[in-house]
């Protein structure tokens, strides 16, 4: 396992020290400053306002109006992804004269996107046509990353604004954090994963005469131009379905590894800008401290637990060790060239960041390996999390954990000089406590009724069980990944949607849980910006809790965890947690 | 609220035909000149015909004179992908396991007495994540070569130096897992072969019945 170890390491390593230089850039990229991209991107930047008639520097927006424009545009974008996948089969570039998605499906399938969770119960390369993915899905991928990242940088200007109410221009927001973050990142990213392996092309399937003499086809696709931008915008979704096992998708261990960097180097970098636009450095640390000892905690069980392998294999009669030539362990769903170490580690960055991407299935983890992502997606997305979306939770718990220890102490709770009273407490507690009554509720119904397992794949038992939950919990967190045997669509021909039906209840309360989940918390959290914002900055005196000390990020690790386990453990005893305590099979 | 839409309806227009037609279009066209091989897929030729993707595995049942891919749920499709999901608690996990293991053992333990249930790696008997893996272990390399060694009449270090001239080593000497090549290594068997074309040899070596009609005739 030392190599193992020493390949997380470095990757660990690598991310801390992208963390500064990416934080300074963005941050800069959020303060309207000059970075070295602007020469070439700052006339494209105000010939597209000039576009959408906007006026981002003179048109400052209160939170309400920063939300209309935010919920008025993803409304309409999702409208956009419906009309799309529903008439996929008279849009061009189909080569595999692929027909249109069912209604429920697609139903499911925009909310998914829009929301910036890519769950996926579609099959990419057996039903949707390269128009579809590139100017449907890919295009959420850019543009769900960006609404994200526009709402906590409008937290943070909230947080530091000096009295008045406006948080920024959500326009503004959204097409830099577009022009200067996402695209030029992915338009080199792309092109290095093509120069890998990864394929990029808009081509008829090849149907080949295997070498054993059977046959064989290979699909093809626009896939690099997609893959970066689902790994950097914490979207996850695949290209195939698959997803990064696939190695037209992820085809080295050297993708491997770019590919797990995008997916962190955003919400980690973030805690960095969010350090230099609050002015203080350390309150960024802090806040990456703690996710980082939650992110890191989660890669050490789920490394060790998958190397031990599973009951059903040692019952087998099947030695799990490893051996010279062989990473021993639970190689069920796995693939070679990521071995034990690799596949763990996607594990645990793909359930703490929102991403959802996986490179192993899910469902065939050992039961304690495969109560980490139920772990991690159970913190709401708070470790890194969702590029935006992680670190707004994250400074919800943050004020939590501030009104915490206020009471302890006894003084009237502040964070960064401002007085955290009834209205802000209130809104906080919504935003912290929507999604995981969202996931409890859903999850509740979709096991109690038969309509719900008629999704299931393993049966009634704890695997069933750990289907049902793990389907809402990641719809609720907006991450996307799944224990894949849980399905909302039925495929009896392929391809190309012949025949083909979705199973409506999963489908709608997916998506409703999707859609209501992903902006009912933006709304309190904007609320919270738009209260932060009008009040004023009092000085630090002595008795101020510091917010930027070990003390404090125990305190805030504690809440997160506290909150996660009270709400979830119950659950999570049911499934993962009973699969990993017994060695009997059922 | 109508101005809300009006900036709305156009930047959903200027979104998509800038992020989700001219990105990847324009990336397409740069790899399409810069990286042809690798845009499409990486694929090998034997003899002047398309055989595979380096990147994607292959079914090799029932014809012992090539190296066996691992285990595939998905019957090695490479165009309608999906997970096993056998679950670490499942009988079916267990049978699954039994039965990969006594076939391996039934196919390789001729050829090399000493094998023994504990020296098979765990990914020779268990299920990829893609079904389409292009690799084997070093150590699943190492058992199979005993049998491609007899079947194919070669001296087993020949066979030895083929499995280390395509094993690809750890991505900068650190990420990932080394592994074997698998359709690599078969085409380059196929490549020693006495007269050269391929269809000879695999006529030759394959076991009556094994391919139930299956051929390469033509």
């Amino acid at each position: 396992m030392a190599q193992g170890w020493l390949q997380i390491g470095i990757f660990v390593a690598v991310l801390v020290a992208l963390t500064k230089p990416v934080g300074v850039y963005m941050a800069r990229v959020f303060t309207n400053q000059r970075v070295f991209l602007t020469p070439l991107l700052g006339p494209i930047e105000r010939l597209t306002y000039k576009v959408l008639r906007v006026r981002p520097e003179h048109e400052g927006q209160d939170w309400k109006a920063y939300a209309r424009s935010l919920i008025v545009f993803s409304l309409l974008f999702w409208v956009a992804l419906y009309l799309v996948l529903r008439t996929q089969g008279i849009q061009p570039f189909n080569p595999q004269g692929f027909h249109s998605g069912p209604w429920d499906l697609s139903f499911n399938t925009s909310s998914s996107f829009v929301t910036n969770t890519n769950w996926q119960y579609y099959g990419g390369e057996t039903t949707l046509t390269y128009f579809a993915q590139m100017a449907g899905l890919a295009v959420q991928n850019f543009v769900s990353a960006a609404v994200g990242i526009a709402v906590v940088v409008a937290l943070i200007r909230g947080l530091v604004a000096r009295s008045g109410r406006e948080i920024g221009n959500f326009w503004g927001d959204l097409i830099r954090t577009l022009l200067y973050v996402l695209l030029p990142v992915s338009i080199v990213g792309a092109l290095f994963l093509v120069s890998q392996g990864v394929i990029q092309n808009l081509g008829h399937y090849a149907a080949i005469h295997t070498l054993a003499g059977g046959t064989q086809t290979l699909a093809g696709g626009p896939v690099a131009s997609q893959e970066v931008i689902k790994e950097l915008g914490t979207n996850g979704g695949g290209f195939f379905n698959v997803n990064s096992a696939m190695p037209f998708e992820n085809p080295s261990g050297l993708t491997n590894f770019v590919e797990l960097l995008l997916i962190l180097v955003i919400p980690a970098g973030l805690t960095y800008t969010y350090g230099r636009m609050v002015g203080s450095q350390r309150q960024g640390w802090a806040i990456f401290s703690a996710m980082f000892v939650l992110f890191v905690g989660g890669v050490i069980v789920v490394y060790m637990a998958e190397q031990h392998g599973t009951p059903a294999q040692h019952l087998a009669g099947l030695h799990t060790h490893a051996f010279d030539g062989s990473t021993g362990g639970n190689m069920e769903g796995k693939e070679q060239r990521f071995g034990i170490a690799d596949s763990s580690l996607w594990t645990a960055v793909t359930t703490v960041t929102s991403c959802g991407a996986v490179n192993a299935a899910f469902e065939s983890l050992t039961g304690l390996g495969g109560a980490v992502p139920f772990v991690n997606l159970s913190f709401s997305e708070v470790v890194f999390g969702g590029v935006g979306a992680g670190l707004y939770t994250m400074l919800l718990y943050v004020l939590l954990a501030v009104f915490i220890g206020g009471l302890m102490v006894g003084r009237t709770p502040e964070y960064l000089g401002k007085k955290i009273q009834a209205r802000e407490i209130k809104l906080v507690s919504l935003g912290v406590l929507f999604t995981p009554l969202v996931v409890l509720l859903s999850s509740g119904v979709a096991s109690a009724t038969t309509l719900g397992k008629r999704s299931l794949s393993a049966g009634v038992n704890p695997q069933g069980f750990s289907e049902t939950l793990y389907a809402y919990l990641s719809q609720a967190n907006n991450n996307g990944s799944a224990w894949a045997g849980y399905t909302g669509f039925v495929q009896p021909h392929t391809p190309g949607n012949v025949g083909s039906y979705g199973i409506s209840f999963a489908d709608l309360l997916g998506g409703f849980v999707l859609i209501g989940a992903r902006f009912a918390p933006i709304l309190f959290v904007l609320a919270v910006a738009g209260a932060l914002a009008s009040k004023k900055v009092s000085p630090a005196g002595l008795g101020t809790m510091r917010t930027d000390n070990p003390t404090f990020v125990f305190l805030l690790v504690g809440v997160v965890v506290l909150v996660g386990a009270l709400t979830f453990f119950p659950a999570i005893l049911l499934g993962p947690v009973v699969q990993s305590l017994t060695t009997r099979l059922f | 609220m109508k101005r809300d839409l009006l900036t709305s309806l156009i930047a959903v227009a200027v979104l998509t035909l800038v992020l989700g037609i001219a990105y990847p279009l324009a990336i397409t066209g740069i790899a399409q000149v810069v990286f042809p091989g690798k845009a499409n897929g990486s694929k090998l030729t034997l003899h002047g015909k398309t055989v595979g993707s380096i990147l994607i595995g292959q079914d090799f049942k029932g014809v012992p004179a090539y190296f066996q891919s691992r285990p595939s749920a998905t019957g090695y499709a490479a165009d309608a992908t999906f997970f096993g999901n056998v679950g670490p608690n499942s009988v079916e996990g267990r049978e699954e396991v039994r039965e990969n293991l006594a076939a391996y053992l039934k196919l390789n333990k001729p050829y090399d007495r000493s094998l023994t249930r504990a020296q098979v790696p765990v990914d020779a008997v268990t299920n990829s994540a893609s079904g389409v893996d292009p690799q084997i272990s070093e150590a699943n390399a190492r058992i199979q070569a005993h049998r491609v060694a007899v079947v194919r009449g070669l001296p087993l270090r020949k066979v030895e130096e083929l499995i280390s001239a395509h094993t690809d080593g750890r991505a900068l000497g650190v990420f990932g897992e080394p592994g074997v090549n698998v359709l690599e290594l078969n085409i380059a068997l196929d490549e020693l072969g006495p007269t050269g074309r391929k269809s000879d040899i695999s006529t030759r070596f394959r076991p009556v019945g094994g391919l139930g009609g299956g051929g390469d005739e033509g």
